[in-house]
Parts: structure tokens; sequence; C-alpha cells
């Protein structure tokens, strides 16, 4: 396949110092080069020069080996009428385990749509995409929707909150698609407590029988990442999850989901636009053009 | 879980829809009341018709009918004889009845049945619907000093008391009683002039007597009825009634003639009286029972002759089937058989126009008259072999196909009902596409969300069907209530007593019919819900998160 553009984090922050040494996943050093060579590769960056595996320090247990999500030469346009706009001309990365990954990039630069393909809401037109090395664009309907369900936790710009539905609802919202009606209501005791748990988690406890509306823009926020971590997801798919509110409360949710990268090793993927946002992940995709930018 | 929790909260909190599916709840209500008042009149029609008529009528050409009933009986029972529960032999014959009301003789069509007082009964419910609880036990074509269901809402005084008032009455104007000789059976007609003093002309009663006779237990008035108390006639009028000579001198005061049973709507009016609240129908009966009537009839034979005979009434029925009320009398069937010549005289055989027949319970009308038809070949034999249903079939099918045109009428308004709730669903489902985009990129399936609008439908039919039903079934309940409250509303008659002979809306409700009605209406607005959920069902999920 086509070579794998990973954009490294360390190249912004710097070997030891990154937020991969907060959360056990630092980065080691390439020994030829000094370079600092991401967890799993196996060569370094620079030089090309074999690097030591990390299952050989497991006093820093980087999560290695195959990426966890992997685009590959990703294509998508679409219709309008007769014209066909590309949006996507062959995008390749991929995220490691662990990771905070951003996808940066201007408005129409395809970002949001790399997303969406990503989360299996949409097929590319061509190229594949791999989840823990399976592909995944061309499962069936029904296994996409229990990779969704189960294995991808999503939140969104606009929040997407249910209205008709308490804050606690929404949250239980995958559980109960996951389960029949008779295995959820069953079980139902622990799926709450799960929700309540996480709902603290991002601190929300006091408005758990309120409906969206009665909400602000970042307690819907709160709601709709603790409805993303309900399944226990892999991976966590951010669409803009601050582009719809103040600086400071955006503040509060990138810490939210920082936290949840460091303390639980949670994988996430988020889209911004914000530059100031990006940079505090650990790796940057930057779209330009519907291909990622090479750095 | 999601589904229902979702369509529960959708039907809880979009009133629209629910305003949409107002004309299915009116839909339903409407079906079942109408079902339920149509199931109730023709219920009662059906008993009324059945019970005058018998099950199956073996009917003879003509007036003269045929000769022998007993051995047409025994041919009868030994073709059908297992399924038979009675028998009875009865002549039908038109005739005129002529009365006196207010001095003055009325004349009127009716038809004469003669009737076996000893088996009719048997095959029919008749007895059921006669005024008199004696005669209700066993009806004896006697005049009863008491038993007729008298009273403000039933006959005006009658039998007896009523004869021996209006004779005294009568004979206060003429002071010679009017004697006469009693008509033997089969006697020829009485001449004009033997009639006559029954024509002269009365002076005009007074109020009092023309509204019901009581006036006359007023001892101040000068005729007193305690010179004609039962124990100065004799405890037991009917001694004297068929005397055995014939030269006995008959006394209206005490002697009856043959008894007719008259039906009630013969000789009787109803009018509306606005002016008394407590009972608006006012009964006018222009004879009642102690009231002697003449019958006008053809004699068998060619050419007929007219006879004449006169006849006490000694009961009336109602069946309140107008057209039966208003032309029925009857009498006893030997009586009919000699006024009308229809004894052989050499041999004693009397004929009969038909003979009615009772099936037992659960019989299969048709088959048995089959059976008869094959017996008595039409080719053959002149008979007309018909079950009731037959004889009142063009009215029992216009019963039906009424109903039939009405349930599609109204199940075409429930399906117009459908296309709102479909309206309204795509509205819903345009209205709640981000939903639906939010729904499915957490992995609900595409199946899932069309069930949810499926299930959304569904309670949108149940909710409204239900309440439909419910309405409607009160609506049912209280039917009488409503009429007269509409009634107060609108001025108008809702349910004329005068017109239809009830007093009551009769209704049955039929629990399958109420069954099916919702569950048409369930159906009907699921199918409404099925293309807006498919089209649901079938967005594209990052579309609809697009979509603003």
């Amino acid at each position: 396949m086509s070579s794998t553009r990973h954009v490294d984090r360390q190249s912004v922050a710097g070997a030891g110092t990154g937020p991969h040494a907060r959360f056990g996943i630092a980065p080691h050093t390439c020994a030829a080069c000094g370079a600092a060579v991401m967890g799993g590769e196996r060569r370094c960056g620079r030089c090309a020069s074999p690097v030591e595996t990390p299952a050989a320090k497991p006093s820093r247990p980087r999560p290695q080996g195959p990426a966890l999500l992997a685009a590959r030469d990703v294509h998508k346009s679409y219709h309008k009428g007769r014209h066909v706009i590309p949006v996507l001309r062959g995008v390749d990365f991929q995220v490691r385990e662990g990771e905070f990954t951003a996808i940066v990039g201007q408005s129409g630069s395809g970002k949001s749509t790399l997303l969406h393909l990503l989360g299996t809401l949409d097929a590319p037109d061509q190229g594949e995409i791999h989840f823990e090395g399976n592909r995944i664009d061309n499962l069936k309907q029904v296994s996409r929707d229990i990779l969704r369900n189960r294995y991808f936790g999503m939140i969104f710009q606009f929040y997407h909150l249910l209205p008709e539905l308490t804050t606690l609802e929404n949250v239980l919202i995958p559980q109960m698609i996951a389960q029949g009606a008779v295995r959820y209501w069953w079980s139902r005791r622990q799926h709450i407590a799960r929700a309540k748990e996480l709902l603290e988690m991002v601190g929300l406890t006091h408005r758990l029988s309120h409906r969206p509306r009665e909400l602000s823009g970042g307690e819907m926020q709160r709601t709709a990442i603790a409805r993303a971590l309900i399944s226990n997801p892999q991976l966590l798919l951010a669409d803009e999850p601050t582009g719809n509110l103040d600086s400071q409360t955006g503040r509060e949710i990138l810490a939210i989901l920082h936290d949840l990268n460091k303390q639980h090793g949670l994988t996430i993927v988020m889209v911004t636009h914000d530059n100031s946002i990006a940079a505090e992940a650990d790796s940057i995709v930057r779209l330009l053009e519907g291909r990622v930018e090479i750095q | 879980m999601y589904k229902l929790l979702l369509s529960w909260r959708y039907l809880r909190t979009r009133y629209i829809a629910l305003a949409s599916i107002i004309s299915v709840t009116l839909g339903v209500a409407t079906l079942i009341i109408v079902n339920s008042v149509m199931a109730g009149f023709s219920a009662e029609m059906h008993k009324r018709l059945h019970d005058i008529l018998s099950d199956i009528t073996f009917e003879g050409p003509g007036l003269d009918g045929f000769a022998d009933a007993h051995w047409h009986m025994d041919q009868i029972m030994s073709v059908i004889g297992d399924d038979v529960a009675g028998m009875t032999p009865v002549v039908r014959v038109p005739a005129m009845l002529s009365y006196r009301y207010n001095g003055r003789y009325v004349n009127q069509q009716i038809v004469l049945i003669g009737i076996d007082d000893a088996t009719y009964a048997q095959v029919s419910d008749f007895s059921a619907y006669l005024k008199n609880e004696h005669n209700r036990q066993q009806l004896d074509f006697q005049l009863k000093e008491d038993g007729y269901d008298e009273g403000p809402d039933g006959l005006p005084k009658s039998g007896w008391p009523w004869r021996r008032t209006r004779v005294a009455y009568e004979r206060s104007y003429m002071p010679e009683p009017v004697a006469q000789v009693q008509p033997s059976p089969g006697s020829p007609p009485a001449s004009p002039a033997d009639l006559e003093p029954n024509f002269a002309p009365l002076p005009p009663p007074s109020e009092g007597f023309a509204d019901d006779g009581r006036s006359f237990d007023n001892p101040d008035l000068p005729v007193g009825t305690g010179t004609l108390t039962a124990d100065q006639i004799g405890m037991d009028p009917f001694s004297s009634v068929r005397p055995a000579d014939a030269g006995h001198v008959f006394d209206e005061m005490r002697d009856q003639h043959t008894g007719i049973v008259l039906g009630i709507a013969i000789a009787h009016t109803r009018i509306r009286d606005p002016n008394n609240p407590e009972h608006p129908v006012h009964d006018i009966y222009l004879c009642r029972p102690g009231d002697d009537v003449q019958v006008t009839l053809p004699t068998a034979g060619v050419p007929p002759q007219p006879v004449a005979a006169k006849f006490t009434v000694v009961d009336f029925y109602e069946c309140k089937m107008s057209e039966y009320d208003s032309t029925f009398a009857f009498l006893p069937l030997s009586e009919l058989q000699q006024l009308r010549g229809m004894i052989d005289p050499a041999t004693g055989i009397r004929s009969v126009t038909s003979i009615q027949i009772k099936l037992k319970e659960g019989a299969d009308l048709d088959a048995v008259r089959d059976k008869l038809r094959a017996r008595f070949p039409a080719t053959q034999y002149p008979y007309r072999i018909q079950t009731w249903r037959d004889m009142q079939g063009p009215l029992l099918a216009a019963v039906r196909l009424e109903t039939t045109i009405l349930n599609i009428l109204l199940f075409l308004i429930i399906a117009v009902a459908g296309f709102g709730i479909l309206a309204t669903f795509f509205m819903i489902v345009v209205e709640k596409t981000r939903d639906i985009g939010v729904l499915k990129a957490l992995g609900a399936p595409s199946r899932g969300v069309m069930s949810i609008f499926l299930s959304y439908g569904l309670s949108l039919g149940i909710v409204g069907s239900g309440v439909g039903m419910v309405l409607g079934l009160l609506f049912v309940a209280h039917i009488n209530d409503i009429a007269q409250l509409l009634e107060i509303f609108t001025g108008e008659p809702v349910f004329d007593p005068t017109v239809y002979y009830f007093n009551q809306i009769p209704t049955i409700v039929n629990p399958l019919t109420v069954f099916w009605v919702t569950l048409g209406a369930v159906l009907i607005a699921v199918m409404a819900s099925v293309l807006p959920a498919f089209r649901a069902a079938r967005l594209h999920p990052v579309e609809a998160l697009r979509y603003e």
C-alpha cells in the first residue's frame, strides 16, 4: 500500500515534554540521529534506522503495534447536479491507540468528510479505512452500525442531542440501541448507574432530568461526551467539539477530552479549524485541498 | 428500547399529530355508533318479522287455499319431521273492518288471519305482543275483565268494564235496548236493513268520553256504574257468550261476539302534543278491547261473495312493525273457515290457505325449505314454500345494503384521515431529520429508525381509535339521552316515536364489529406511517446530520 505519512506530534511539542509523557506513552529517541520517534514506529522518521521496540521498555508502556485507525488513499467526491466536486483526493494517515489526533484544515478542506469516512457514516469512493487492522469501509451496513455503536464514540459541533429526551436518556441512547428492549430493561439499573458516573465525570450531576433546550452549550457538549463514552468506545471522533462554544467553555470541553485521553488512554480524533486547539494534540493531520499536507 | 422511548416521547410532545388523528377517532366512533344502531334496528326488525311470520310458510294458491291441512302436515312431518318444532294451519284473507267512532262508521282494509289458538303459539311468539296479560299466557279470544295494559302510556280503559260503560252510555241515549239475534256462523250476510240501527248517529260524546271514558266512573253523571257491577251481571260473563240456541237474545252488556285481536295501529293514531312535556306522544284509540267491530270478508268459491260478521275486539297486539300492526287482525281459525265456507259440507274437511312451520333451534332454514320444495315440486303442486327471510327478502337486503354502504363510506373517512396522518408524518420526519442522523451515527440500524416511526404511527392509531372506541361506546350507551339533548337544542324530534313506533333507539354493540373497526383504523394509521418511516430509514446519516 501507499506509504504512511504519519505526522508526529513530537516535532511540535518536543521530545519528552509533550503530553505523551504524562500518560505513559512517551516516545523514545532515535539512537542514530537523536530525533524523537513515536511509539510503534520501527524506524526513525529522519534517518530510517531501526529503533528499539517499546516492548523492550515495559516501564514506558506506550501502545504500539499497528495503528488503531488508518486511512489509506481515501478519495471522496460529492455530486452536485452534473458537477463532481472532489473533496478528498488520496488521504493517508493513521491514528495509534491512545493518541490525540487533530485534523485541521480550512473550511471545505474535507476534514468533516474525512471524519465521517473514518466513522463509517459514509463510504469512500476509493481507498480503504482500517480499524484495528481490519478494513471497515466495505463492511455491511449492520456491521458498521454495530461498529459505530460499540467501538466509536462521536461528538459534534452542534451537540446533536435528541430534544425529546432528558440528559440521562440522551446518554443512555447508545445502550438502548445496542440492546433489545427486554435486555435493556433488565440491565437498566447498571446502565443508569454508568450514565450517572459519566455525567458526574463531565460535571453534570445536577442536570440529569433536564431537556437539552434547558442546557447551555457547554452542558450539551458535556452530555454529548458522556453519550459518546457510555459504550466504552475505543475511539472518540469529535467534529469541531468547541466550534460552537465560547473560548472559555471550549477550553473546558477540551480539558475533558485531554483528560480522557490521558487518564483513560482514549484514542481521540478531533476535527478543528482552530490551530491553537490543534496545537495541544499529540499529532496533527493538516488537510489541504483534499490531501494531507506534509509537514 | 429507544424506539419505544422515542415514539412515546413523540406521542406526548407532538400535539399536531394528535390533531391529525382526530378524524380517525371520529371515524371509529361514528362507525361503532352506526353499526350498533343499525344492528339494533335490524335485530328488532328481524325479531318482530320472525315472531309474526314463523320460520317457514307453506302457502296454497290464492285465497281459497287447499283442503285437508292435516294430510299436508303429516306429509311435511314425514319429510322434515326431525327439524319441526311446531306447525299450525292458517287462513289469510283480505277483509274490510268497520267500526264506529264518534258515532260514525269507519271502514278500513285489513288482512284477516284465522289462527288455531291451540297450536299457533307453537310457531310464533305472536302472543308475546298482546296487550292483555292473560292473553299473553294463553289466547282464548274471550274479552277479559282485567289485565289490559292500561295507563297513560298504554291502553285506555278496556275490556268488560269499558264495554259495560259504553253500552250504558249508548243506552242512555236509546231507551229501548238494542237487542239482536246473534248471527249463526256461516249465515248469509246481514242485510243493510239489519245493520241500520248500528248506523244510527249518536250525538257527539262529551270530551271525557272521547278521551278515555273514565269520566263515567264519576258517580255524579246520570248513568251510574254502580248498577253494572260484576255481581249483578254474574261473575262469569263468558257463560252466555256462545248461546246454545239461536234464539238467545244477545245482550251487549253481558255477551260478546267472537273475539278478534286487532293490530294496534289499525284503529289508532299517534299525535304529538307539544304542550304536554310529560307525555309528548298522545295515543288516540278509535276502538279498543270491549268494542264491537264488523268485518266484511269474501267467501271462498267463485265468485267470492261478501259476508259480514260482528266481532268483539278482545285485545290488541303491537309488534312495532308498522306493516303488521296496521293490517293484521287475528281471529279463531274455525270461525273464519265457517264464515268463508271453507268446510266441505259432505266430508267436513276444512281448507286452509297456509301452514306455518316453526323449526327447531339450529335447523338450516334454506335446507329445510329445499327439502319441502323437493317433496312438493312446483310443477305438480301449486304451493309456495318460503322462509321468513325469503318473504321479507327485499327489506332485509335493503337494510344489509344500507349497513354495507355506510360502513364503506365511514371507512373511506378513516382512509382520508390516513392521508392526513401521512402528511403529518412526512412533516415530522423532515423535522426530525437531524435526530435521525444522530441516531444512525450512534449506530441505530435503518430498521430501528423505521420502527420508531412505525411504532409512533401504531401508537397514534391505538390512541386515536381507542379514544374513538370509547367515545362510540359511550355514545351508544347514552344514545337516547343524547337524542333528547339534541331535541332540546334543535327543537326537532331526533327520534320521533310517531314515526318509528319505538320509544327508544335500539342498539346492539357487537364486540366483534368494534374489534374489527378499531383494528382497521389502527392498520390505516400504521399504513399511513409506512411511507414516512421508510423515508426516515433511507435518510443518509451524513446528509441528515448536515441538515439545518
